[in-house]
């Protein structure tokens, strides 16, 4: 991270901080209610990444589309689906974002074109290239926005995607969140090329390199690539650099990876990076920080408020949904 | 009235589709400058250009699952998967993303996605070119399967899947597609999941559907002149299964003959009998048969490819035995 002052709105430097210390806070309870049985199936933290979601999504507009993965938490409260909404998915309740259906892996908010929660490594690529195809066809000045980690380009659809994205010059901008860790399989150990630039520009996709750590950085460089795309010049993919501090998911026992490693990551953790620069350019007072975290805590307190409150799916509605109610 | 082939009543239903609605275009491998692999787009491109029907690379995970988000998008996407063999690769899409995301969403998304592909055997394609694997798909909830196995259902069931909210999946078998029909081209859609009786008869219920109608029905009329009147149902859908259909005409004549290209084991035909189990087992006056592909993929030799399918000398064999 460039220690330079960047020119930015104080106002704006808090509501940066504000989402990505709302998306840690709300993980970090997540946790908590995971040990106590209060949300089950998968949980995929993103703890350490925050920069990545709150950068990116600044770029977007209310009409572009975001694809995202089954490590989506970030991305959701980024986009702004309301934590309630997201808590009460994870706790299986009817008020959930997918009605307690698709649970931490599948969030779904159409009001806000957020397409998912995939959690087939790589399969939300295709889609994303259907979205942006259909904003081509019908001359909408959108972007899709797919986020898919490094895992994703060992799929051939990562390849496929890129390459039709490329062919028919679509609307599309691909985030890969590089953790370096697919599940718990190092880039190296199962890619013979490991720069993911080189990959995309082999498919005819240019491609940059960020520092997944400086929300700042990935701010402007996401607002950069979305205007070109958003101008019609074809997809581009940005590979942001960054790392999940906790394990894969909660039944990640970490053989694979050492804890000198996860500290010296934990030494660039995005929240404190960025705290420590906007104490420095006098942006931020501990006054700041205690009613940001304050104003955290509440909201993830009424997020699982909501969630606990919140009604089951009757079982009668169990098939609802798996076809579109007959017209007749 | 009009006499044309199935082909030709695709290719009228698909022009219909492009004509009336802004929102359908096609996508798939072959199927413009080439003119599809089965010649069933032939034109189509000149027409109406290169934005509404699209070449595609040979991908074709990503571009079904581009028809998918195509869908989402608000478009109506007619994707055409060459050969039902091909559509394998893009069963990670089918299955996990088109089957699912209505329901996993919380009824939120819809996929009015329609998917065309070529299937059956009868053409010396070997093991690579000529499964029925129409019946696998029947095993997914959240799609729909179609058969259609006359021109104008192919006309017909097209028109109904693109109306459809759901991803809807049509097994055209390629020997159909030179076959001549009757096709009323001012008829609208042909409702879904319903099922025809084709033949009425009261000795026997053959129950089929898409490539193996043709045999039934000769066989049936081979029959015929023995005395033996048999009465064919043609499925047309397989999912949503016409179950009432079929078990009113084995009321009639209780006994009932399944004809199925896929192979016997896990077959769609062993999904007719368990229905006709839980619900038509009293009607019946012995046990349900089947006459289906015989266990080995597909071989090239022309002899060994007819002894592997169902034939109606097979079908007259296996009534004959019943009566």
């Amino acid at each position: 991270m460039s220690d330079a002052k960047v020119e930015i709105e104080r106002e704006h430097a808090l509501h940066l901080l504000r989402e990505m210390v709302l998306i840690r806070r709300f993980e970090e309870g997540s946790a908590e209610l995971y040990t106590l049985g209060k949300i089950r199936g998968f949980l995929h933290l993103y703890i350490g990444e925050e920069a990545v979601a709150v950068g990116a999504m600044q770029a977007f507009t209310p009409d572009d589309a975001i694809v995202a993965t089954y490590r989506e938490h970030g991305q959701a409260l980024a986009r702004g689906i309301p934590a309630g909404s997201l808590m009460a998915e994870m706790y299986g309740k009817a008020n959930g974002c997918s009605r307690g259906r698709g649970g931490s892996m599948h969030f779904f908010d159409i009001t806000r074109r957020f397409y998912g929660g995939h959690a087939i490594v790589g399969g939300g690529l295709p889609i994303a290239l259907g979205l942006a195809l259909a904003d081509k066809l019908q001359g909408r000045a959108r972007v899709t926005a797919c986020f898919f980690g490094d895992g994703a380009v060992a799929e051939g659809e990562f390849h496929e995607s890129l390459n039709l994205a490329a062919l028919w010059k679509l609307p599309l901008l691909f985030l890969c969140e590089n953790n370096l860790y697919a599940m718990g399989t190092a880039l190296a150990r199962h890619q013979a090329q490991t720069d993911i630039r080189l990959k995309a520009q082999g498919d005819g996709v240019p491609a940059d390199a960020v520092d997944g750590m400086d929300v700042l950085a990935v701010e402007s460089a996401t607002k950069q690539a979305a205007e070109a795309v958003r101008r019609g010049d074809g997809p581009i993919l940005l590979e942001l650099r960054t790392y999940r501090f906790r394990a894969h998911s909660m039944a990640d026992p970490e053989l694979y990876r050492s804890k000198e490693e996860v500290e010296q990551w934990k030494a660039r953790d995005p929240i404190a990076l960025f705290v420590a620069r906007l104490r420095e350019w006098g942006l931020l007072v501990d006054a700041d920080l205690a009613a940001i975290e304050g104003k955290v805590a509440r909201e993830v307190s009424e997020a699982v408020g909501m969630a606990e409150a919140g009604p089951w799916e009757p079982i009668e509605d169990l098939t609802k949904d798996v076809y579109a109610p007959a017209e007749r | 009235m009009k006499k044309m082939t199935y082909r030709e009543a695709v290719k009228s239903a698909l022009r219909e589709a492009l004509r009336s609605d802004p929102r359908v275009f096609l996508m798939g491998e072959d199927i413009g400058r080439y003119g599809g692999a089965f010649a069933v787009t032939h034109g189509l491109l000149e027409e109406f250009g290169p934005e509404r029907v699209r070449d595609t690379p040979l991908s074709e995970s990503t571009f079904l699952g581009a028809g998918i988000g195509a869908a989402l998008g608000g478009m109506r996407p007619i994707v055409e998967i060459m050969t039902v063999n091909f559509s394998l690769l893009a069963l990670d899409q089918i299955v996990n993303n088109a089957a699912t995301l209505r329901h996993m969403s919380g009824g939120q998304l819809s996929v009015p996605l329609v998917v065309r592909m070529a299937t059956g055997a009868g053409r010396q394609l070997a093991a690579q070119h000529s499964h029925s694997l129409e019946g696998w798909y029947t095993h997914i909830p959240g799609i729909k399967v179609l058969t259609p196995a006359v021109p104008a259902d192919a006309r017909g069931l097209l028109l109904a899947a693109l109306r459809d909210p759901d991803p809807v999946f049509i097994f055209e078998h390629a020997t159909l597609y030179p076959l001549e029909g009757e096709v009323d081209e001012s008829a609208g859609p042909t409702e879904i999941g319903k099922a025809v009786v084709r033949r009425e008869g009261d000795a026997m219920t053959l129950i089929t559907y898409g490539g193996s109608l043709g045999k039934t029905l000769q066989a049936a009329d081979q029959l015929s002149v023995e005395g033996i009147e048999a009465e064919v149902v043609d499925l047309r859908s397989l999912r949503p299964l016409d179950t009432p259909a079929i078990l009113s005409s084995i009321a009639k004549t209780h006994r009932a003959l399944i004809v199925d290209e896929g192979w016997r084991m896990g077959s769609f035909a062993a999904e007719i009998m368990a229905q006709i189990m839980e619900g038509g087992f009293y009607d019946l006056d012995m046990p349900v048969a089947r006459v289906c592909s015989a266990e080995v993929p597909m071989p090239y030799a022309k002899h060994m490819e007819e002894a592997a399918l169902p034939q109606a000398a097979t079908i007259i064999a296996t009534v004959k035995k019943m009566l």
